[in-house]
């Protein structure tokens, strides 16, 4: 009797964590969560549940906490942080516990496959949005709102709008998908998406890797999307398989229906890509590299959950590979997880970085959260990672430009902020 | 015809919806590392955090803000991180509400969750703007309505549930005022 409306990815995966049908754009209801991730901000969803006078979770199994901002740890302090974690874990049975030698808890989450098609994923990180690169929803909280999701299992959400982006063409050489979205978050603003469902479609989108996605999940926050999505395929289910170890009888995938009502749908054209340079303080603020080419840098990071998976590590290994680092400036490179490590020391990436001069930390998030990597007045960092803030990386009269792992590496052997074609010809 | 005691109860019960004093105004995307910067999320202390509320804009912002009870704002206030810290350290500072043309939609739910009166209103900051930038403000939650420059503005008043919340003081107090009495019940059967 009844007939559905051809619905969005949102609204699918809404439906399906609340068990309410028929949702709309803009209705509040309570979802469950498959996974609630908290990073370090773990401790104080700790403290915060003990002053709640609560002993007991809904759901261990849902739970997942890496140590990431902080790692290891820097102080008296944030090592009793790190302990309060640890033993909460092993006191509350929770399984999915990984600890400051383990990476960035997105990637780490990712890699080890917690994360599946069509699940609904809450953290305590805005850039949660990256989950969307597997198919799930997910979307950034305050530590509060974990603290009552390990309690009741639930939270009151928003069904958002949805927004096509539909990236056509390949790129041309020198170009990345850190670049389609610079071009993406300058052209639609930092509030250009807020509260919206982003999903990401198109030849090029289709063709590229999970790690590609996931650049394009997380930086959608920047334009301030609630999640991001990109549609479970046959990449996603290889690496799900080959790489997090998931078979496909674990998840369901949610496809948004023919017809479904979008917002918008914003169209690049991909064959037409420059490289892009967001300069400080705002996200927002983007230019082509050759508006900025020739500003003197002090340090180039290649980090963060926005660019410092395997590949990313490989592309700036590729341009240094028979280079050396120009004179006064810091390479700091950080791994996004173990496993990127391990993989990166295998096959010989890491031992290219260091030949140029590279220094390499522990996977976590590091400079970009502010641990390593400071700058003092008046120095200019040019990173991979996902925001430009003005004190996020040390002094507050200091600069942070974003760039692709390329014109990171082109930039580290000049000194001054580069285009890569200019060092890969 | 009402008690003295019942008038006193319905002017508690306004009180409690309504906030408001001087401002202090700041302009578009104004981001969480600005409003708190990460080396300061080591603490979840609100008076602590306040010390450190606006520092990338100095000292003199920050004097302003501990003398202001409403933070007005323009467009994407909050934008950035998920850190619930952005919303506390303003309640440290003795901030009731922030009025900004929109939010960030992790601002806006941390505030919320916080306690922290958050409402969108584009036309009451426009209406601060034109009067020179300065003034008090208030807003009643309940009632929908910011008052300012001798005006009113209506904004779309917000579900219940999260009045429910704002009410307690935020979700935590919430949920534990809610689960005391379901406490109590489950005993009580037990016994």
């Amino acid at each position: 009797m009844t007939t559905t409306a051809p619905r969005t990815f949102a609204q699918k995966a809404i439906e399906r964590a609340s068990g309410e049908s028929g949702l709309a754009p803009g209705q509040i209801v309570d979802a469950y969560p498959d996974v609630y991730m908290s990073h370090t901000a773990s401790w104080r969803c700790i403290r915060t549940l003990e002053r709640m006078g609560v002993d007991t979770l809904y759901d261990p199994d849902r739970v997942a906490m890496v140590m990431d901002h902080i790692s290891p740890a820097m102080n008296a302090k944030t090592a009793a942080d790190h302990r309060l974690c640890r033993e909460f874990a092993d006191r509350m049975g929770i399984k999915n516990f990984y600890d400051v030698n383990a990476g960035i808890a997105h990637i780490v989450l990712m890699e080890n496959g917690l994360i599946r098609p069509g699940q609904f994923v809450i953290g305590t990180d805005s850039h949660s949005t990256i989950y969307g690169a597997l198919g799930a929803f997910g979307t950034g909280v305050g530590f509060s709102e974990i603290t009552a999701a390990w309690v009741t299992g639930k939270l009151w959400v928003k069904v958002p709008e949805s927004v096509r982006i539909e990236i056509e063409g390949e790129l041309p050489a020198g170009s990345y998908a850190k670049d389609v979205m610079l071009k993406l978050i300058g052209d639609l603003g930092a509030d250009g998406l807020t509260y919206c469902s982003a999903e990401f479609g198109g030849s090029y989108v289709r063709s590229r890797s999970v790690s590609e996605r996931m650049t394009f999940c997380n930086l959608a926050m920047e334009m301030g999307a609630k999640n991001a999505y990109v549609a479970p395929d046959a990449t996603t289910r290889a690496y799900l398989a080959d790489e997090a170890g998931v078979g496909a009888d674990g998840y369901e995938e949610l496809l948004p229906d023919e017809g479904a009502d979008y917002r918008q749908t914003v169209t690049l054209d991909g064959t037409a890509l420059t490289p892009k340079i967001a300069v400080p303080h705002t996200v927002d603020n983007v230019v082509d590299v050759d508006e900025v080419s020739g500003t003197r840098l002090d340090q180039v990071f290649i980090g963060s959950c926005a660019n410092a998976k395997y590949d990313d590590l490989e592309i700036a290994a590729g341009v240094l590979k028979g280079h050396k680092i120009a004179h006064g400036v810091r390479l700091v490179v950080t791994p996004a997880s173990s496993a990127v490590m391990a993989k990166a020391s295998e096959t010989g990436v890491l031992a290219t970085l260091v030949e140029a001069g590279a220094m390499i930390t522990n996977a976590g998030c590091g400079a970009c959260a502010g641990n390593g990597g400071a700058m003092a007045d008046g120095e200019a960092t040019l990173s991979t990672a996902n925001r430009n803030f003005q004190g996020r990386m040390g002094s507050y009269k200091s600069s942070i430009y974003l760039g692709s792992p390329a014109t990171a590496a082109a930039s580290a052997i000049t000194g001054v902020i580069t285009n890569p074609a200019e060092v890969m010809k | 015809m009402s008690t003295p005691t019942q008038d006193a109860a319905a002017d508690a019960a306004a009180g409690r919806h309504r906030v408001g004093g001087p401002t202090i105004t700041f302009g578009e995307s104004v981001n969480t590392d600005v409003i708190i910067p990460g080396r300061y999320l080591v603490s979840i202390d609100p008076a602590e955090l306040a010390e450190h509320a606006f520092e990338p804009l100095g000292p003199e912002v920050q004097q302003r803000l501990r003398a202001s009870r409403i933070v007005v704002a323009g467009r994407n206030f909050g934008c950035g991180s998920a850190r619930e810290q952005a919303a506390t350290c303003l309640i440290g500072a003795g901030v009731q509400a922030v009025v900004a043309a929109s939010f960030s939609r992790v601002f806006f739910r941390n505030a919320i969750n916080t306690g922290l009166v958050a409402v969108e209103c584009p036309d009451a900051v426009a209406a601060l703007e034109a009067a020179g930038g300065e003034g008090d403000m208030w807003v009643d939650y309940d009632a929908g309505t910011v008052e300012v420059a001798g005006r009113t503005f209506h904004f779309a008043p917000y579900p219940q549930g999260l009045k429910d919340i704002l009410d307690d003081g935020g979700l935590i107090p919430h949920l534990m005022r809610d689960s005391a009495p379901s406490t109590t019940e489950q005993e009580g059967a037990a016994r």
